[in-house]
């Protein structure tokens, strides 16, 4: 089994998170992340999905999902052609004793404090899975008192863009 | 033997479907069928109303309640038909029965929570076998959604994985264009069944109506004609094929494409099989028809498909009950698969050559692209296929044998009920042993007389498919072909039948079990007849003839081989009335030949114990 990441661009209307994830389920896939926000154009939602699958199976979600009479278009992003990102917060201990090499830790990976409390230090990353992981496991030693992922969005390299346009513009 | 009194059937408020709106103010300003309207001031339930008249409805099975009580009272006037049945799914089978007799998209009503969760299996039914259907429910005003109000069930959440599509309705205006879009949807590309779920208060409130709304599917665009590529390579392979066969599915009978599935039959000579949902799709007296693939098909018809070199899928799915452990199916035909939905392409077979698009449209091109092949002077020769095949039809027929116990055969009856009927007829059948026995021992001869559960295996299908079948044909004969399990699961819509003039016939092919499930517990299950045993037989409970009287049709036995032909005759002479024959038949009749479930189609059994010889080198 292999990591796909799906671009799935759907009208933006109620329930249609829970049609296309409710196939992936009923359909036996386990979607290893999920993300999903408004496009350039605000009638058109960008679901970003990461699965673990054979190819063969993958082509029939795939397919079911394009009968999903809301989903627009679906583009497989290669991991090479594409910019990946997750967003990561993490809330570190980090004393008096050990601050100055949580902030050093913080600059190594260009992440960023967000927020300074008196024994903890919150920090944004932004990245790839792999960066992130790396993250983690260098503040791991100091304490990580809560963090929180998000799904990873992904866009396509160089000057092609995925849109609806012309479904949306063919329909009418 | 009881008949409704006048004044019962008086109580019919529409008499005949042609009759014409009384006229409440708002709907009857809509007028005919896709008569332009703008702007008219009405309630929700106004607005459904007309848009229901203006989509060319002209019947709804259903049931009112709560939720959905607005949309009765324009009802009430309009010149739809409401048939008042007696239970919710009897209104979405007879949806589906009314659809799959008639092409036209089949429209069942239902109130919320349990008026709706009860058009739950008819709508998973209609989904598995792509039956266009629109389900219409009522649902708890806005403002309750979501607080377990009374009677209220998600039923969208409920349906996803078991519709086309489905709405829950937000505004009055939007009610015109949800309706037309549900009708394209369930009607249009692979049908199947779509519902629309509508606020109480969103029909009660007053709207704006305006007809014909813009459809917005900007998802939507199911790929009808066929790639020229694709068919070209098809062609090629059907003409150089030394073993070649049509595997036709319901997607033929779908798209309305008999005619030209028998054209390209003729014109390339190639072995024809009909799945259980094609039946009709070719005629059963064709001589190149070889039979029904599958667990119960004819041994020609698997043979066919097993040794096939070229198979070529039309509007068919590769189903497990065709063909059999996958791994073994077919080991050497290469495949072509046209379907319109390219998620079966592939889904369980790999197709070698894949084509997406509308059977009808298929057929057509593959008709003028053997006829290139042809005149090209290219053109197979399967005589050698045919030898074969017809050794195998005359060595191994259709058949069965006398009960020994002196019982009544099932497949005597049924098989003397096709010959007695004809194949002008329409026949729906439970899920069972009666079924298999009606989809093998009657001659279907033309597209829409066979009608049954196919994907789903739904008992209790034939009462209310039947009665949605002969509201759709009211010319046509039709017959209900069941068992005494199913029956006892739908049979109060005789009732319906009764009341409101849908004179059906039904056959209850009653053993006194649940005769697959004890065919199964012999085989398999060594004679353990665990719950299969109903009572039927031994207690005579329920009494079907006190039973079909009481629902006010007419209730007739038969239990001997001697009176079968004079009680379907009288069945035949009665057309005022629902006709019920208990037909008691021995219990331990079994449905052969069979490819037991799991194994390969290799080891289909003739009969118990006897496995047809393949010549080796046929392989």
């Amino acid at each position: 089994m292999t990591t796909h990441t799906l671009s799935v661009l759907v009208e933006n209307k109620p329930g249609v998170l829970a049609r296309v994830s409710g196939l992936f389920s009923r359909r036996g896939f386990n979607i290893d992340s999920l993300a999903v926000g408004e496009t350039e154009n605000p009638e058109v939602s960008r679901i970003t999905i990461v699965v673990n699958a054979d190819a063969s199976p993958l082509e029939q979600v795939t397919k079911q999902l394009n009968k999903l009479v809301n989903v627009l278009k679906i583009v497989e992003l290669d991991a090479n052609a594409s910019v990946q990102r997750e967003l990561l917060l993490v809330k570190v201990r980090a004393d008096r004793a050990v601050r100055s090499q949580v902030l050093e830790t913080v600059q190594l990976f260009r992440a960023r404090v967000v927020d300074v409390a008196a024994e903890t230090l919150t920090i944004e990353a932004t990245g790839t899975g792999e960066k992130l992981d790396a993250l983690l496991r260098d503040l791991e030693p100091f304490g990580i008192k809560e963090m929180v992922q998000s799904g990873m969005v992904a866009i396509g390299r160089g000057s092609r863009a995925i849109t609806a346009g012309p479904a949306l513009r063919a329909a009418s | 033997m009881s008949k409704p009194t006048p004044e019962i059937l008086a109580h019919r408020s529409h008499p005949s479907p042609g009759a014409t709106s009384a006229g409440s103010a708002a709907p009857a300003a809509v007028g005919g069928a896709g008569e332009r309207v703008v702007d008219v001031k009405m309630t929700g339930s106004q607005a459904l109303v007309a848009s229901l008249e203006a989509l060319g409805v002209d019947t709804i099975f259903g049931i009112p309640g709560g939720a959905i009580l607005p949309a009765y009272d324009p009802l009430f006037d309009s010149k739809v038909r409401h048939i008042l049945v007696r239970h919710e799914q009897g209104a979405g089978h007879a949806a589906t029965g009314y659809a799959q007799a008639t092409g036209r998209v089949g429209v069942c009503m239902a109130t919320s929570g349990p008026g709706a969760t009860n058009l739950v299996t008819p709508i998973a039914d209609a989904y598995m076998d792509s039956v266009p259907i629109v389900a219409i429910t009522g649902q708890v005003a806005r403002p309750y959604i979501g607080t377990d109000a009374f009677q209220e069930a998600d039923i969208q959440g409920i349906t996803l994985p078991i519709t086309k599509h489905n709405y829950l309705v937000q505004t009055g205006e939007e009610i015109p264009r949800i309706l037309a879009e549900a009708f394209h949807l369930a009607a249009t590309g692979r049908p199947g069944p779509v519902l629309v779920d509508i606020p109480k208060d969103v029909l009660v409130a007053e709207t704006t109506f305006n007809w014909p709304p813009t459809l917005e599917l900007p998802g939507y665009h199911p790929t009808l004609h066929p790639h020229g590529k694709q068919i070209r390579e098809a062609a090629r392979l059907i003409t150089n094929a030394k073993r070649p066969v049509l595997y036709v599915g319901g997607g033929v009978l779908k798209a309305k494409a008999s005619e030209e599935l028998r054209t390209l039959a003729e014109l390339t000579g190639v072995p024809v099989v009909t799945t259980l949902m094609a039946r009709g799709a070719f005629p059963d007296s064709h001589e190149q028809h070889v039979g029904m693939p599958g667990m119960h098909g004819t041994v020609s018809a698997v043979y066919a498909l097993q040794r096939a070199d070229l198979i070529v899928a039309l509007g068919a799915r590769f189903d497990d009950r065709v063909t059999g452990k996958l791994s073994t199916f077919a080991p050497n035909a290469t495949i072509v698969h046209a379907d319109i939905d390219p998620a079966e392409i592939g889904k369980n077979r790999t197709a070698d050559v894949p084509i997406v698009g509308d059977a009808k449209h298929v057929i057509q091109e593959l008709i003028t692209a053997v006829g290139h092949e042809h005149t090209a002077g290219r053109r197979g020769n399967i005589t050698e296929w045919w030898t074969q095949l017809n050794e195998l039809r005359e060595r191994y027929p259709l058949g069965y044998e006398e009960p020994p116990d002196g019982t009544l055969s099932p497949q005597y009856v049924i098989k003397r009920l096709g010959e007695i009927v004809g194949p002008d007829a329409i026949y729906a059948a439970g899920v069972g042993q009666h079924q298999m026995w009606a989809a093998q021992f009657i001659s279907y001869e033309k597209p829409g007389t066979w009608l049954n559960s196919g994907g789903a295996g739904t008992m209790g299908y034939a009462v209310p498919a039947a009665m949605g079948a002969k509201q759709g044909c009211p010319e046509a004969v039709v017959w209900a072909i069941d068992g005494d399990g199913c029956f006892q699961m739908t049979n109060q819509e005789l009732a319906t039948c009764a009341l409101e003039g849908i004179p059906i016939k039904v056959a209850v092919i009653n053993n006194g079990n649940l005769g697959m499930v004890r065919q199964w517990q012999t085989l398999f299950y060594e004679e353990r007849y665990s719950n299969t045993d109903l009572g039927t037989h031994k207690h005579r409970i329920p009494d079907f003839v006190k039973l079909a009287e009481a629902l006010g049709c007419i209730g007739l036995r038969c239990e001997n081989a001697a009176d079968v032909d004079a009680t379907i005759e009288t069945a035949m002479r009665i057309n005022d009335q629902p006709v019920v024959i208990d037909f008691v038949v021995g219990k331990d009749a079994m449905v052969w030949p069979m490819v037991p479930a799991g194994t390969s189609n290799d080891e289909i059994l003739f009969a118990r114990g006897v496995r047809p010889i393949f010549d080796e080198d046929d392989v």
